[in-house]
């Protein structure tokens, strides 16, 4: 099932289909520079700023998780929407690969722990209320830099996880009784 | 590697326009950390370095200069010192103001650029 999503990912990417010779190596020569034109290599430069996102979220969640605050069954949300960016993690990752690109690395979690301030979390709802901004963050920032995409099947795909985080920014205001936007096309804005 | 002549007038085209724009709206930092929050706080903060390097003091600091933040080589090489008009020029198109930069997150409208400009400034020394 797993495979089949990525498959899918990367199809829509459009790039499941270019040829192996694209993505030559030559040794002793940067890969980027062979395999890559410029506009693919700005593509390669947003796909992995939504990575570094992908990164943090999942591990915003895994310091959640380990916090023992949450309480089922939002622990077992967590660990969903957790389970959704690793998914596109892992999307992100082969995406720039199949492009020439060098993913960028994950970070060690007490990077994470200290960007997010996470010494500070004393509660469920500060998890909550740090992984609902974090998510309406990346929700903003897919949508923002749909337009700066070369290949248009790259910004459908940066759409897609924008309406990942959005459901999972949806769900998470629920729990915390925020009410939603009252006003239309609040996202992206 | 020198800025072409063609490259220096685009960019003192864009600080211009910039000016005029930034003239002609009253900037609001209330505003303008609204839409920070909503448009820039996904990678960035003001204490911080995340996806982005982090805000507070960067008026008046060199592009690329956060020690130990990752940035791309064309940021590093820009030689551009953060100011009101040169953040209007980033903000309003990145590629534009520095081909080969990585955030390609822009801010279309002028009024939202100059508000999130006065949010910066608000913030622009070094310590808290």
């Amino acid at each position: 099932m797993q495979s089949l999503k990525r498959r899918s990912f990367l199809a829509a990417s459009g790039v499941a289909t270019l040829s192996a010779a694209t993505f030559g190596l030559v040794a002793g020569v940067p890969r980027r520079a062979f395999a890559m034109g410029s506009t693919q290599a700005r593509d390669v430069d947003i796909l992995n700023v939504a990575l570094g996102l992908e990164h943090e979220a999942i591990n915003a969640y895994q310091l959640g998780a380990q916090s023992g605050l949450l309480q089922k069954p939002v622990l077992d949300a967590a660990v969903l929407f957790q389970s959704h960016h690793k998914g596109h993690r892992d999307a992100l990752m082969a995406t720039i690969e199949k492009l020439g690109g060098r993913p960028v690395a994950e970070k060690p979690m007490a990077e994470y722990a200290k960007a997010l301030n996470a010494g500070a979390i004393k509660s469920q709802d500060d998890i909550l209320n740090l992984a609902a901004r974090l998510e309406l963050g990346a929700s903003n920032a897919y949508l923002g830099v749909i337009p700066a995409f070369q290949d248009v099947n790259l910004a459908k795909v940066a759409a897609r996880l924008a309406a990942d985080e959005t459901m999972h920014w949806t769900a998470l205001s629920s729990v915390l009784g925020r009410q939603l936007p009252s006003a239309p096309l609040s996202f992206g804005a | 590697m020198r800025r072409s002549a063609s490259g220096r007038s685009v960019v003192a085209l864009l600080l211009t326009v910039s000016a005029a724009c930034a003239t002609a709206h009253a900037a609001d930092p209330e505003q303008g950390k609204a839409l920070y929050e909503s448009r820039c706080a996904g990678c960035h903060s003001l204490d911080q370095d995340r996806i982005g390097p982090r805000h507070r003091g960067l008026i008046g600091r060199k592009a690329g200069a956060i020690a130990g933040f990752e940035y791309s080589s064309a940021l590093r090489a820009s030689r551009i010192v953060w100011s009101a008009q040169t953040l209007d020029a980033w903000l309003a198109d990145p590629e534009r103001f520095i081909p080969g930069q990585r955030m390609n997150y822009s801010v279309p409208e002028a009024a939202d650029r100059a508000d999130v400009i006065a949010f910066l400034q608000a913030n622009s020394t070094k310590d808290r």
